[in-house]
């Protein structure tokens, strides 16, 4: 509305625009039911296609007392009213008569503005100011008066690179009188590396950049390479339609960089979740529209989201156009549900070569190692030799499968194909896991438990203690017979490959000996077989049965392995269980299996062997030869140290196409519940480019060209709208995120196709725009204006004047840093945490976590390096309206409320800035009062304070200089305020007072405002 | 996004205060220059700064000022509380028939084989209305003829954080205003010195303690005046609202002091509308240092009070927040949610709520009876959900997962029917089957109760008319009384 009492409406005389005038009227009030969407249409009526009106006979052209629209908007019937009431629309009679004047004067209809590619207006070098100006005169107003040197100073620092001039650089400015001091500010602005800074505050808020995936435990991903890749982009002034093919498919483009990577992933920002019970195919869906909904508002400027369930209402984008687009992204590898991935390293220049180092050292040593070796021919005849012996030894076992396995404690006993058991899930401290086993042996003389390593369990097992080590206390065994009875089973001997000595003075054994098994636990029962400190290897316990036993057919076998040491999860994690048919295999000497697949080649003659086999064979000797052992000892630690080092690479999640790319069908009603909606391969909406008729499959890199095509009417009007409102505190047209039927046809459109012309032609050259309107005389008028021009234009859309605005909220944060002299004007790098309340995530959970302030001088970076937690961002960002980058936010809310106030009085990180302040006001700002307040408030506003601040500000510093005199204990509390050291040799109270002088310039108004 | 009639709504009071303010050539600046000497007329000046709602005439008859809007985070079961199924329990152990699942969105359950589990506390009946509900209960049960229960109540989001944004937002998208904020948004707020919706949580003892966003009680695309504020009962119970230490409430109010003086000159200057609204909010803020936390100290309510809700002040209890619900209520704010944590029951599901019954039972009972000794009940309402209700299958044996398709909420208080239940669940407890409702119908209810129609409370976003009730809602007509 604010623009409404300029806007030219058409007047009596002036013929009615369809797009200006008409369009809007229809689409607010007629096309939810007479539109696009044809599941909703009424009376098969739709009124966005002339045709199509014009033959239901909704009106006849030229002849308005025939036409049915106008009697319906004009009657006095409720029935027969339009819009009907329940719609809650009411035409007003200015609307009313402009349809009817409409009809009359023909009913042209106009293709929707945005949908038609801009044309160039024929207005000069820098068209901005002549078609400023043309509108102005129409309107019958005229421009403002250039801003003063200070003001755009001011303006042109906060715009371009987000923090205040210095004070001697505005003064230098308001001296030179040359004539291109101005423009030379600009350049040097332009040059700045903060202004890659400040431009993408606005870009990761479109983009929805965080730290955190988002839902539920909102736990962190590894992401900020990509807000430093942004910076870079914008410093080093990428072509946007480069910078569009980068973000949207880097991973696709040839030989694509490690920069272009991580620029794709624009394509990993979406949220996602870690919840138990999440639905993977309800979570593929919301990702899918996740990602469309940001490609129609960062690029299209269209709210295509709204056709996720039905076509769309106002817009001709169709439910197909949705789940198509959704398609182009269907190829993008990553869990649907739980955590993401690590993600790809990101060396800088120094780690990639130390990396490299590392990996060359590694390959050198691996080509070492895989060598041939004959020297060893010998030693591996010898070992070959005694793996048969061992495959013999064991040929008298039979490993058991358990029918059931259960565990007592809630860990999760998972049966392998080799038979062994592995244990995952819940540790308890005490556990017995009971096995059932069936159609086991005829006769069984005694049992064989080996203790395995692997290399899921804590210090390769094969316990689950932390140490590797498990402590089985008891060995029960008993036969289930098929009638119902049950016989116990007698063990009479126990022996184990080996048995652990060591910290067994409490232990009535004198060690965790294997005889401990079978005592009925007489000696207490948290003793049992233990092995420290030969963990990580595989054990064997050998135990015979008084007699032996058959089992007959139905027979089951129980087996419970009692472990009940109590502390530490002493419990073992992984195992197999084997019996033997006769004592002798029981009595035999212990042996360690080789695995099936190296039975199976040990027992095919040598001659007769294949490569694979030789091979395989070959290697396992080497991975245990005494004579590698050095080798091996030097590869395993070159490639720890590589891993090490990895380990402090940062990583960043990007786009990983895969090969077989997700099915993606249309979701009626979007119920993801239903399978049965037709596939839509990727195609880009059918309502702004032809169907492409080719047979391949068009991918993410087709779409981001098309994107950025000279076909597409909407990227680069999107673009230049919203960096018009970075500039002027509007968008050309308002409605930043919907340039469709129900946004708003700008007042002032061959601005904006000028801009958007002058953008495509520039080769997408960010920087050219940027500097046209710096150096626009729109852009430098006064932002003050006369009462009668504030009054009809408040929101100045007609650019008679500049803007004003409250700072956002990084730059806030960064504004009183740079005043106080805190501000650390590094780039880059991982998130940072300044100060932030304890306790403010007390409501997050899985895990539960607790804010820990970053140390040193990364308490003072500035805001956009914040850690951003969806959801809980920093308090004191969201005082002042940053969004939590869920959605894409392609507008922030500018608003005005009280917690504003509060956390730029109390939040520590303001009375800190305040404090440093003030130390540097008594250091640097001369002797007296006046001088200081002087020194201060050209510091933070560049101007010398009026009198009537002086009077103020010299009252209120004497009064609480006085009394912080007389209570010096709190003029030290205040003054220690912040981690910032405390200068030794000041006069406290006078500085605590100072401090005060320092909150109120920080709290100032014109501080945070750029006008 | 589109504001329009916000925008129009804020020029028209910008309008209308310089109107009152006789706006002169030194504007409003110097008025609050004046105003240093006389405060009062300050205060005059910051309330023409506060927002009266969009629904100046109200739709309907409003029965009710204020929502009491009592969370039961983490999806109480149905089942344990107030939806008692002699069935379940005769089908205890048995396979779930297949005719009642089949279709149906499963959470943890998926791929499980589901096997019915019986109602593992008992139920009683209750009042002159003879509701019968859970015996674990009987506090709430003492003023069940008070209580309207909806025993067919349906979600559409199945995981705690969509299944919250879908009961506080209408949508399962982020980025949508809370109930509350709609609230402040469409009537405003009668408190003077606290924000007009406001947040409690409490932990539960148990250790069930699902995350809850900020985004629960966002603004969305309404401005952030409009954002819940959440109340803390650890450390600074609104964020930054305690003074520096070393700085003395006078002090405190030197600053502030300086800060308008200087503002408003330079805002006689400038002729800026926002700087005006801004020495209002830094008035507020200065007040809310100190009303605040006078607020949350509860320590001087009569003994009697105390033991009616069975609390200790500043223990962060459940109790607690329901009687600082009420204090909240008393102040004029409109719209206060509680949290209250740790009902989320997959496994014990018995020693579960046996624990939650004795965390809010007699809290609930206290804050219904203590309203009405105020004669406050009658224009407050009340309301006791979860986000979603647990499935009528067992999960690992003594538990029960996430449920969707039907489970049970209670209302009370103003224009809402007394000691009535309202719709059921089949045999099983599993869907509702009779008088359904879903979460956009007890939004629309509520907005009614405040004497707002849900399809005229809208705002344009994206195009569209968005609302609350998202493009459903019907009011539920019959728990109207």
């Amino acid at each position: 509305m604010s623009g409404a009492l300029f806007c030219v409406v058409a007047s009596a005389a002036q013929k009615v625009d369809f797009n200006r005038d008409i369009q809007p009227i229809l689409s607010d009030n007629c096309f939810f039911c007479h539109g696009p969407d044809a599941n909703k249409r009424k009376g098969k009526l739709r009124l966005d296609i002339r045709e199509e009106a014009i033959q239901k006979k909704a009106f006849v052209p030229g002849k308005p007392d025939e036409s049915e629209l106008v009697s319906r908007i004009f009657t006095k019937n409720a029935d027969d009213l339009m819009p009907p009431e329940d719609s809650h629309k009411k035409l007003t009679d200015e609307q009313k008569n402009l349809l009817k004047r409409w009809i009359n004067d023909g009913a042209e209809y106009q293709s929707h503005w945005a949908y038609t590619l801009p044309v160039k207006p024929t207005a000069g070098m820098n068209g901005i100011d002549a078609l400023v100006e043309k509108r102005l005169g129409e309107l019958e107003l005229k421009p403002s008066p250039e801003a003063d040197r200070r003001t755009l100073a001011r303006r042109l620092h906060f715009d371009l690179v987000g923090l205040p001039p210095k004070p001697e650089e505005v003064e230098a400015f308001e001296r030179n009188n040359s004539r291109d001091a101005y423009q030379k500010l600009v350049e040097r602005l332009l040059a700045s590396p903060h202004y890659g800074e400040r431009m993408a505050i606005g870009w990761l808020d479109v983009a929805r950049f965080a730290d955190t995936i988002g839902y539920h435990s909102d736990n962190p991903r590894n992401i900020w390479p990509y807000r430093d890749y942004v910076i870079k982009s914008f410093n080093e002034n990428k072509p946007f339609d480069q910078f569009t093919r980068e973000q949207l498919a880097g991973d696709l483009l040839p030989n694509s960089t490690q920069e272009q990577k991580v620029a794709s992933a624009f394509n990993r920002l979406l949220l996602s979740t870690e919840e138990g019970g999440a639905q993977p195919k309800d979570y593929e869906a919301r990702m899918l529209t996740d990602r469309v909904r940001a490609v129609g508002s960062v690029w299209l400027g269209q709210t295509i989201g709204c056709a996720q369930c039905h076509d769309h209402k106002f817009d001709p984008i169709t439910q197909r156009d949705f789940y198509s687009m959704g398609a182009f992204f269907a190829d993008i590898k990553e869990p649907i549900i739980g955590r993401r991935e690590d993600g790809m390293l990101v060396p800088d220049g120094k780690q990639a070569a130390e990396l490299a180092r590392r990996h060359a050292e590694i390959e050198r040593l691996q080509k070492d190692f895989d060598a041939p070796h004959p020297e060893l021919a010998d030693a591996f005849a010898q070992w070959e030799q005694a793996q048969l012996d061992a495959l013999l030894g064991d040929s008298g076992w039979i490993s058991l499968k358990p029918v059931k396995s259960e565990s007592s404690g809630g860990a999760k006993l998972d049966v392998q194909t080799d038979n062994s058991i592995l244990a995952s899930g819940k540790k308890a401290d005490k556990d017995t896991y009971a096995l059932t086993f069936e159609n086991v042996l005829a006769s069984v003389a005694g049992f064989r438990i080996e203790a395995l390593p692997n290399s899921a369990l804590p210090s390769n097992g094969p316990g689950r203690a932390d140490n590797g080590n498990f402590v089985l206390t008891e060995v029960i065994a008993s036969i289930q017979r098929s009638g119902g009875s049950s016989e116990p089973l007698k063990f009479t001997r126990a022996r184990a490959s080996f048995e652990q000595t060591t910290i067994a003075e409490n232990n009535p054994y004198k060690a965790w000996k294997a005889a401990a098994v079978i005592d009925g636990d007489g000696k207490g029962e948290s003793f049992g077989w233990a092995v420290l400190p030969e963990v990580g290897k595989p054990h064997q316990l050998h135990l015979e049965l008084e007699r032996s036993t058959s089992l007959r057919s139905g027979d089951k076998l129980k087996i419970e392995l009692r472990q009940n040491h109590g502390n530490g999860n002493h419990t073992v994690g992984h195992f197999r269980i084997a019996a033997a048919p006769d004592e002798l295999t029981v009595r035999g000497r212990f042996v360690v299996p080789p695995s099936p697949e190296i039975a199976a080649i040990l027992k095919v003659r040598r001659d007769q062997r294949g490569k694979a086999q030789a091979d395989k064979l070959f290697a396992l000797f080497k991975s245990g030869a005494p004579e590698l052992a050095n080798l091996r000892t030097n590869l395993a630690a070159a490639r720890k140290a590589r891993n090490d080092f990895e380990a402090t690479v940062p990583r960043c999640i990007v786009s990983v196409s895969a090969e077989q790319p997700r099915t993606v069908r249309i979701l009626p009603r979007g119920n993801w519940l239903i399978e049965t909606g037709e596939i839509t391969p990727p195609a880009l909406p059918g309502y702004l480019s032809p169907q492409s008729s080719g047979t391949n499959q068009l991918t993410r890199l087709d779409l981001a060209n098309w994107l950025v095509s000279r076909e597409n009417p909407l990227t680069a009007r999107v673009v230049m709208n919203r960096l018009w409102k970075q500039f002027f505190g509007v968008g050309l047209s308002k409605v930043l995120d919907d340039l469709g039927a129900q946004g708003e046809i700008p007042p002032n459109q061959p601005l904006l196709d000028w801009l958007a012309s002058e953008f495509i032609n520039s080769g997408w050259d960010t920087k050219h725009i940027v500097r046209l309107i710096m150096n626009s005389r729109a852009y430098k008028q006064v932002s003050t204006a006369p009462k009668n021009q504030l009054a009809s234009d408040p929101h100045n859309r007609e650019i008679a004047r500049q803007s004003r605005w409250r700072l956002d909220a990084e730059l806030v944060r960064d504004n009183a840093l740079t005043i106080a002299g805190l501000l650390v004007p590094k780039i880059g790098g991982p998130s940072v945490k300044p100060f932030q309340p304890a306790g403010y995530w007390e409501n997050l959970n899985f895990p539960t976590r607790e804010w820990e302030s970053s140390a040193g001088e990364d308490q003072y970076r500035r805001g956009l390096y914040t850690w951003w937690q969806r959801s809980y961002p920093h308090p004191g960002m969201v005082a002042f309206d940053a969004p939590s980058r869920e959605e894409c936010a392609a507008e922030r809310n500018r608003s005005n409320i009280p917690q504003q106030a509060l956390v730029l009085l109390n939040d520590p990180t303001y009375v800190e800035a305040s404090r440093v302040f003030a130390a540097r006001i008594i250091k640097e700002g001369g002797r007296d009062a006046a001088s200081r307040l002087n020194w201060a408030w050209r510091q933070a506003l560049a101007r010398a304070p009026k009198p009537d601040e002086i009077e103020t500000m010299s009252a209120l510093l004497n009064k609480h200089l006085n009394e912080y005199r007389g209570n010096s204990d709190a003029a030290s509390s205040l003054i220690k305020i912040g981690p910032s050291p405390v200068p030794g040799d000041v006069d406290v109270p006078e500085l605590a007072a100072w401090t005060s002088v320092a909150r109120v310039i920080l709290n100032l108004h014109e501080t945070i405002t750029r006008s | 996004m589109n504001l329009s009639s916000e925008l129009r709504q804020f020029f028209l009071q910008q309008q209308t205060r310089r109107t009152f303010l006789g706006r002169t050539s030194t504007g409003l600046g110097a008025l609050a220059l004046a105003s240093l000497i006389h405060p009062r007329l300050l205060k005059a000046a910051a309330n023409k700064d506060k927002w009266m709602g969009v629904v100046r005439e109200p739709h309907f008859p409003p029965k009710i000022k204020r929502v009491i809007w009592l969370t039961m985070a983490g999806g109480a079961s149905h089942l344990e509380t107030f939806d008692h199924k002699p069935k379940l329990a005769e089908m205890h152990g048995q396979p779930m028939p297949d005719s009642f699942t089949k279709g149906k969105q499963i959470a943890q359950l998926q791929g499980a084989r589901l096997t019915c589990y019986g109602p593992q506390l008992k139920f009683q009946r209750f009042g002159k209305c003879g509701a019968e509900i859970c015996e674990l209960f009987p506090q709430i049960g003492s003023v069940v003829d008070d209580i309207c229960f909806v025993r067919s109540m349906t979600t559409e989001a199945i995981n705690h954080d969509p299944a919250h944004m879908f009961m506080n937002t209408g949508s399962q998208i982020a980025g949508r205003p809370s109930m509350g904020s709609w609230t402040v948004y469409g009537l405003g707020s009668e408190a003077e010195e606290l924000p007009g919706f406001v947040v409690l949580t409490s932990l539960g003892k148990g250790g069930q303690n699902q995350p809850i966003a900020a985004r629960q009680w966002a603004s969305g695309f309404l401005p952030s005046r409009f954002q819940g504020v959440h109340l803390r009962g650890k450390g600074d119970p609104v964020l930054y609202l305690g003074t520096p230490p070393g700085i003395t409430r006078d002090q405190q109010h030197d600053v502030v002091q300086a800060i308008n003086t200087i503002n408003a000159r330079h805002d006689a200057v400038v002729d800026d509308p926002e700087i005006s609204t801004r020495i209002a909010q830094y008035e507020m803020a200065f007040q809310m240092q100190t009303s605040v936390p006078e607020l949350m100290d509860a320590s001087k309510e009569p003994q009697s009070v105390l033991d009616l809700y069975g609390c200790k002040p500043g223990d962060g209890s459940f109790a607690s927040n329901c009687l600082l619900s009420r204090r909240l209520a008393e102040r004029g704010v409109r719209f206060i949610q509680l949290y209250h944590k740790d009902w989320d029951h997959h496994g014990g599901v018995k020693e579960g709520v046996t624990l939650k019954a004795q965390e809010v039972d007699r809290a609930c009972m206290a804050l219904l009876t203590d309203l009405k000794q105020r004669d406050m009940w009658k224009d407050t309402l009340i309301v006791w959900a979860g986000e979603f209700g647990r499935t009528p299958m067992s999960q690992g044996g003594d538990g029960r997962d996430h449920h969707n398709a039907g489970f049970t909420v209670w209302l009370s208080g103003g224009g809402i029917k007394p000691g009535i239940s309202f719709g059921a669940t089949d045999e099983l407890g599993y869907s509702a089957v009779e008088n359904v409702v879903d979460v956009h119908d007890l939004h629309a209810t509520m907005l009614r109760l405040l004497g707002i129609e849900h399809t005229k409370l809208s705002v344009k976003f994206q195009g569209l008319d968005a609302r609350l009730t998202g493009i459903a809602g019907k009011t539920i007509e019959g728990i109207l009384g």
